[in-house]
């Protein structure tokens, strides 16, 4: 008879209902202890088959199903359309519409890093955090709610511009918003990257190295946190990103302190880019000429933007018609996720939560 | 000093005991429901929010009617749980809760309080048993999420019991007591003070130690709900949930009593009453502890571990050496 004590593994189900997994991802996680042994993201219980469905539809139709993939940071998602439909037709887009388009994507961006600085700190135990994000990001929603009369999902870019013009007095907020979000985000500096505990928590863990990095082709602040520089804005400039001066954020580590932190200072470079549309925003017309019925020529297409999460790409295959014939989007929460096995074996179960939160994933992007 | 200890058991002292029992018991769990709202205010505050405001004037009545609510919930018992522990265990976590304010010294007048000689040890020892019924709960539940919530919280308490014990000893070796009322009459006559000067280091180990001791955030491991869902807890439901909440919030309460009484020199105070001096003390102690809940994030729990063996046991063990060298030489 063996005299040691029989031990086995156990297999723990991390959702699709838990709180941390931020919508419905299920991680089938083997534990030894609190050590994991093998961990099986299981994805798709958001699945809505936004890209099926854009083959039936025309390209102006498509764009409100954009606003559900990432629906932290919706703009930027109507833009990855737009643009490459734009780019197809090769449309020119007036000056006014250009600026605007900056504006609201950079703002929609700081709302979403906003919101990773919440729902991380949360995960990590903290909850004031959280709260307080969500005064400053109600702010920002209020802005898109006077520009495109919805909250979350805007339906905001049209091709060839966009949909509305800013109402009268909205360019003042935009500024007196800038001042106001960078003293917030002096105070979130201080408040947070500090902290001994969430140091502890954050340094070190979950560390991706160069190799992995480029092999997973991961993008966005999960590839700059190891110290590639990379960002769409800056490599392949598109839209008017070339007429302003801000900074690409990169950091050496590659572990999770520098994904957040990353995400901090991205903040104020957005602020800066912000400040720089709204002062040199010009007048005029914000929607190009576009025919009625929008047919791209036969042929493929593929452009891609800088997204809040990495790389988001629309790639269009088009037989001629006034729809797609096959319409992919690239969505960066899905290619990052793909690293979250790698980087979550042989680490305690305490990590798991640190170490996904890292990653910025949206379910809805991942499932699209 | 009257004590019901040193009364021989008549009938009528015996109706004393009992009555005297239920008003403390009566008083505690007001108390213990206010904390709960002032604790759901003052967090509220801190992150720019209202807090309970619809029940009753200034949402005073919040938390009975959460409790009531508790209480007309259904009582669930998972399918494969081991049904006797199942419903013991909340029961097994809660009465100690109660037991230990018996010798928590709240006025000058003695009237309520058990003055045992050895209440410091009653306390310690009494609220350990409450961790076999967190583990138990655990264990019982038969949920992945409860079972490992419930080892971590044993882990955890018993670790941090012995930094707490080794706190309180340096109190114990100024006052050579290890009963409260002797202790806090003690720090009325001490050279230095209310026992929070001279045993400063062993405060701040007994505060950190007893945070950890509540599950309170940033030692809220056991019940670390972004890992966890809900810890040992999960699966409980109506009012053996309550049962575990009102546990943890008793503790709250008795801890804070606690360190009033042996650093804050309990009732100790000029011109109020001593039931308010102690009040305002352990209300203090309290706030201290939501303050926390709202500034930290949560420490993991390796960190956890080594944090209490490698850095406050030892600082509590040199405190020790430093009461009693000093009080050698002083």
């Amino acid at each position: 008879m063996s005299t040691t004590l029989r031990s086995e593994e156990m297999i723990l189900n991390v959702g699709p209902q838990h709180p941390s997994t931020h919508g419905v991802f299920r991680l089938v996680v083997t534990l030894d202890g609190e050590q994991i042994v093998d961990a099986d993201p299981v994805v798709g219980y958001l699945h809505r088959g936004t890209e099926k469905l854009a083959e039936g539809l025309q390209y102006t139709q498509i764009i409100p199903y954009t606003d559900r993939l990432d629906y932290i940071a919706a703009m930027l998602n109507n833009y990855a359309l737009v643009h490459t439909v734009e780019h197809a037709l090769d449309l020119e887009i007036p000056a006014r519409a250009e600026h605007l388009r900056i504006l609201v994507m950079e703002l929609n961006r700081i709302a979403s890093h906003l919101l990773f600085l919440g729902t991380y700190l949360l995960d990590l135990g903290a909850m004031s955090p959280f709260l307080y994000v969500f005064q400053e990001r109600e702010r920002i929603v209020q802005l898109f709610n006077e520009i495109s009369g919805a909250r979350l999902t805007y339906n905001y870019m049209r091709v060839g511009g966009v949909k509305w013009d800013a109402p009268p007095g909205w360019i003042e907020k935009v500024r007196e918003f800038v001042p106001f979000m960078r003293e917030k985000v002096k105070m979130y500096d201080k408040l947070i990257s500090g902290n001994e505990i969430f140091l502890h928590r954050v340094r070190g863990i979950g560390v991706i190295t160069q190799e992995d990095a480029l092999q997973y082709s991961l993008s966005g602040i999960n590839l700059r946190s190891t110290g590639i520089r990379f960002d769409l804005r800056k490599n392949r400039t598109y839209s008017i990103y070339d007429q302003f001066d801000f900074d690409m954020v990169t950091a050496e580590n590659g572990d999770c302190y520098d994904r957040y932190y990353i995400h901090l200072e991205e903040i104020r470079q957005a602020l800066n880019i912000v400040e720089q549309a709204a002062a040199q925003i010009p007048d005029g017309p914000v929607l190009g000429k576009v025919p009625k019925l929008i047919r791209i020529p036969a042929g493929e297409y593929y452009t891609s933007i800088e997204g809040a999460r990495g790389e988001l790409g629309v790639y269009i295959v088009s037989d001629g018609k006034d729809k797609p014939y096959r319409l992919k989007f690239r969505r960066p929460s899905f290619v990052n996720l793909q690293i979250l096995r790698k980087m979550l074996i042989g680490q305690s179960m305490a990590n798991l939560i640190a170490i996904l939160g890292a990653v910025n994933i949206v379910l809805g992007e991942v499932d699209a | 000093m009257f004590s019901w200890q040193t009364q021989p058991l008549t009938g009528l002292n015996f109706l004393g005991m009992v009555i005297g029992a239920v008003i403390v018991l009566m008083v505690v769990l007001v108390v213990v429901m206010y904390t709960i709202y002032f604790e759901r205010k003052v967090i509220g505050w801190m992150q720019n929010r209202i807090g309970p405001n619809r029940v009753g004037p200034f949402g005073l009545l919040q938390s009975a009617a959460d409790v009531f609510k508790l209480l007309l919930k259904e009582d669930i018992v998972p399918a494969n749980a081991d049904r006797l522990m199942f419903m013991i265990a909340p029961i097994i976590a809660f009465v100690p809760s109660f037991m230990v304010l018996a010798v928590i010294p709240y006025t000058a007048a003695h009237v309520f309080t058990a003055g045992l000689n050895v209440g410091v040890l009653y306390y310690i020892a009494l609220s350990s048993i409450s961790i076999v019924g967190i583990v138990l709960g655990g264990w019982a539940s038969n949920n992945k999420y409860s079972l490992v919530g419930g080892l971590r919280s044993a882990a955890q308490m018993i670790s941090y019991e012995i930094p707490l014990g080794l706190s309180i000893l340096g109190v114990i070796m100024l006052s050579g007591s290890l009963n409260l009322n002797t202790i806090v009459a003690h720090q009325a006559t001490d050279r230095f003070g209310w026992y929070i000067i001279p045993q400063i280091i062993g405060f701040v180990v007994f505060v950190i130690a007893a945070i950890a001791e509540l599950n309170r955030t940033p030692f809220d491991l056991p019940e670390a709900e972004s890992e966890l869902v809900a810890g040992y807890f999960t699966e409980y439901t109506g009012f053996r949930f309550a049962f575990y909440m009102l546990s943890e919030y008793v503790y709250v309460f008795a801890i804070a009593s606690l360190g009033t009484t042996l650093f804050l020199g309990g009732w100790e105070g000029p011109f109020l009453p001593s039931w308010l001096w102690f009040a305002l003390k352990t209300s203090l102690f309290i706030f201290f502890l939501f303050w926390v809940r709202a500034t930290m994030p949560r420490i993991r729990i390796d960190q956890l571990m080594s944090f209490a063996w490698k850095v406050l046991i030892p600082v509590a063990l040199f405190n020790i050496l430093l009461t009693g060298a000093l009080s050698l030489i002083l």
